[in-house]
């Protein structure tokens, strides 16, 4: 007998030992998420999968799903608790859309579309984080950074390389690169590692094709997120 | 005589003046008057507070994010500034030349704006001083007012400028901060559908901006005296003009013409700029006063936008602006025309032109070819100029090993018509104010001929007639003796 759960009053089927994010996404129901990614353990950090589970606020991509529950994602309480943690993001590092090469493929601003982001509300940090174009093929703006982690593990769990590390705390968290001198070209990093692909944001660029596709033809701007998401996952099953 | 009035003896027993706009994100411009006891006009000063400080904020950056954040530099000519840019850097991709596609597409990009910066600054914040003249009733001194008394002007004003908008929604994939220019090419070519849509206007507008050249000579030819004297100066005339003399306001090399209209510099390759112009800096400004360096400051300082560029060109490449350049030639009998509100009319004639560019390229089958980028040897260095609706606006970059730009240096128009502008200002408060009683109407002479050069900083202060001024009168010991407030 499968198992299932109430996703805002539809039964969601589900496996064992899946979190209600993978049994969400499988059966055609977007929760949004930043740091989550299927082929690695679940990070928990960015909390932008936030839902209602018997009554607590829980992670969607690292809670297991549960027979019978009921659990809130697609509320005004739900949404507006993800609007603020997008809120927060901007703030932390210097998101500046208008002139950011990955304008339309960002997930971080995909979101903000998708939640309906208006305003930064908060005030901006500034913080001063240089770039590092050392690297002859890829450009590190670290501006940007929302620490999902998804380079590290990638580096690390699949290229077997270790590149990027996470490093401080609190405010002063930061990304750095693991090389004596800190510079991208002074580790083996290639354009061609999952690493190279993997971030969500504008961190991680290939260097040269900038603006070459139009904003207005980019992923974003044909679909939004949630549709993108959805029909990625339909695709990959 | 060109520096009399810039600075005073004993400035401070003088009483001071100060026309001061409401600062905006383009720029901060104020006037300060100083003034004896007996109300003569003693110095005089436009000082423009530039954002220079963008040069300092594009160094590190990737070279090919230039072209689209430059845009953020200016609100009204971003087209302007992306395409300088992206000029400057497409031999940092090795794009010598660039595909005939990439050239015409920016081209009627570039047309698009001239189309659309001009009909606004016309129709929407020049038109309503020169119908209804410099000391009308505030409340009517607006767009609003002119479609109240000339509703077929105002009409078309506004449509001419709303197809120059979507000549660059077209070209650069949206109405304000496009990407259609990339270093290298362009990342979009126009559909059928595209064309077919620009074209389907596009005589229309050619027939407006012929309507609206009329009406700018007829206002100048209807008061001679005024338009002629108001705020006259003469200087020598600098712009970029095609290999064979033509105009040319996307590329070309730069010529300088004396007061009197003889060339004097010619063909002087866009990459040497460097060589020819020096910026001099003021204590009394934050905006540098460039001069050909040759001739010095005193002399070597010039004009630049609509006025400089259709008499430095010998000719015009469209049949109805030509025609349209030699009448206002004509009107110089011999002589350039130096006189500020003979922007106006300039402006206009090129405005014909652009229309009639823009006509000309929707017929050309490149638009439509998907050679858009080209590419060759990197460089590490280039120069942009190109000749923004209010003159000559150069870009120069030099980019690292690693892809960051690390030098960046940028002359836009307003700053070529500092000197200049200061000129009218002095001749208009020498002429209009010296001993009377400072009234809006007389300090709106003022900004009527600031506004004569389009700088940046009309429009941000501007817009739909409303120059929100707050006017000081101080006595020589500081107090306050009078105040007015304009047009809020
Ligand atoms: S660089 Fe990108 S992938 Fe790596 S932690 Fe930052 S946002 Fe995540
Ligand atoms: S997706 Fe669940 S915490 Fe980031």
């Amino acid at each position: 007998m499968t198992r299932q759960f109430l996703l805002d009053g539809q039964p969601v089927p589900f496996e064992d030992g899946q979190s209600i994010l993978e049994a969400a996404r499988q059966a055609g129901h977007y929760i949004p998420s930043l740091c989550w990614h299927k082929d690695f353990p679940a990070h928990g950090s960015c909390k932008l999968c936030i839902v209602k589970a018997a009554g607590r606020h829980v992670s969607a991509c690292a809670t297991p799903a549960r027979e019978g529950w009921e659990v809130e994602s697609n509320t005004p309480e739900m949404n507006g608790e993800r609007r603020g943690l997008l809120q927060m993001l901007f703030v932390e590092g210097n998101h500046f859309c208008p002139s950011c090469e990955k304008s339309g493929n960002c997930e971080l601003q995909a979101l903000g579309y998708e939640y309906e982001m208006l305003s930064p509300r908060f005030r901006h940090f500034y913080p001063e984080r240089p770039v590092d174009a050392s690297h002859p093929d890829v450009l590190l703006d670290f501006n940007r950074c929302i620490f999902c982690e998804l380079c590290v593990r990638a580096s690390r769990d699949v290229d077997g390389k270790a590149v990027f590390a996470l490093t401080g705390r609190g405010i002063d968290k930061h990304l750095v690169v693991n090389a004596e001198s800190g510079r991208l070209a002074d580790t083996d990093f290639s354009k061609d590692d999952l690493a190279a692909h993997i971030c969500p944001v504008g961190v991680i660029l290939h260097k040269g094709p900038g603006f070459a596709v139009p904003i207005g033809e980019r992923d974003y701007d044909r679909e939004s997120i949630r549709q993108k998401k959805l029909r990625d996952e339909e695709a990959s099953s | 005589m060109s520096f009399e009035l810039e600075t005073a003896a004993n400035r401070e027993t003088l009483r001071r003046v100060a026309i001061d706009p409401v600062s905006r994100v383009e720029g901060h411009g104020k006037v300060t008057l100083l003034l004896d006891e007996a109300g003569h006009v003693k110095e005089a000063r436009l000082h423009i507070v530039e954002f220079r400080g963008f040069e300092k904020f594009i160094q590190g950056r990737p070279y090919w994010e230039v072209p689209v954040m430059v845009q953020r530099l200016c609100g009204i000519c971003p087209v302007s500034h992306h395409l300088a840019a992206a000029k400057a850097l497409d031999p940092v991709v090795g794009a010598l030349r660039i595909t005939p596609t990439a050239e015409k597409i920016r081209r009627l990009m570039h047309y698009g704006q001239i189309l659309q910066s001009h009909a606004l600054h016309f129709f929407h914040l020049s038109s309503p001083d020169l119908l209804f003249g410099f000391e009308s009733p505030v409340q009517q001194r607006n767009i609003v007012g002119v479609a109240a008394t000339h509703p077929e002007v105002a009409r078309q004003g506004v449509l001419l400028r709303k197809f120059g908008q979507e000549v660059i929604r077209i070209t650069a994939g949206k109405r304000v901060h496009g990407t259609g220019a990339v270093p290298g090419g362009v990342n979009k070519s126009l559909t059928a559908a595209e064309r077919d849509e620009l074209l389907a206007d596009a005589d229309q507008m050619i027939a407006w901006s012929r309507n609206a050249v009329h009406l700018a000579r007829r206002l100048h030819e209807s008061e001679r005296a005024l338009y002629d004297e108001f705020g006259l100066f003469r200087s020598h005339l600098f712009s970029l003009v095609r290999a064979d003399g033509a105009m040319d306001l996307y590329d070309g090399h730069l010529r300088l013409r004396d007061a009197r209209g003889h060339i004097v510099r010619d063909a002087i390759p866009c990459a040497d700029y460097e060589q020819h112009i020096v910026e001099e800096v003021k204590p009394w400004s934050y905006m540098k006063f460039p001069f050909m360096q040759d001739l010095g400051p005193e002399k070597g300082w010039y004009k630049v936008g609509p006025l400089a560029r259709v008499q430095n060109c010998d000719f015009i490449p469209s049949p109805l602006a030509e025609i349209e350049r030699q009448a206002f030639i004509a009107h110089g009998e011999g002589e350039p025309v130096h006189a500020p509100l003979a922007y106006h009319w300039a402006r206009m004639i090129e405005m014909l032109h652009a229309a009639e560019v823009i006509r000309s390229l929707l017929d050309d089958p490149d638009l439509l070819s998907d050679q858009r980028m080209s590419e060759g040897t990197r460089g590490r260095e280039g120069v942009g100029i190109i000749e923004a609706p209010r003159g000559t606006l150069i870009h120069h970059y030099r980019v690292g090993e690693d892809d960051l730009v690390s030098y960046c240096n940028l002359i836009v128009s307003t700053t070529h018509n500092n000197q200049a502008m200061n000129e009218a200002v002095r001749q208009v408060a020498r002429r209009y104010l010296d001993g009377r009683q400072l009234t809006e109407g007389l300090l709106n002479h003022i900004e009527v001929a600031i506004r004569a050069f389009d700088p940046c900083l009309s429009c941000a202060t501007h817009a739909l007639g409303k120059m929100p001024l707050a006017v000081e009168l101080l006595a020589a010991d500081g107090s306050l003796a009078d105040r007015a407030v304009t047009g809020s």
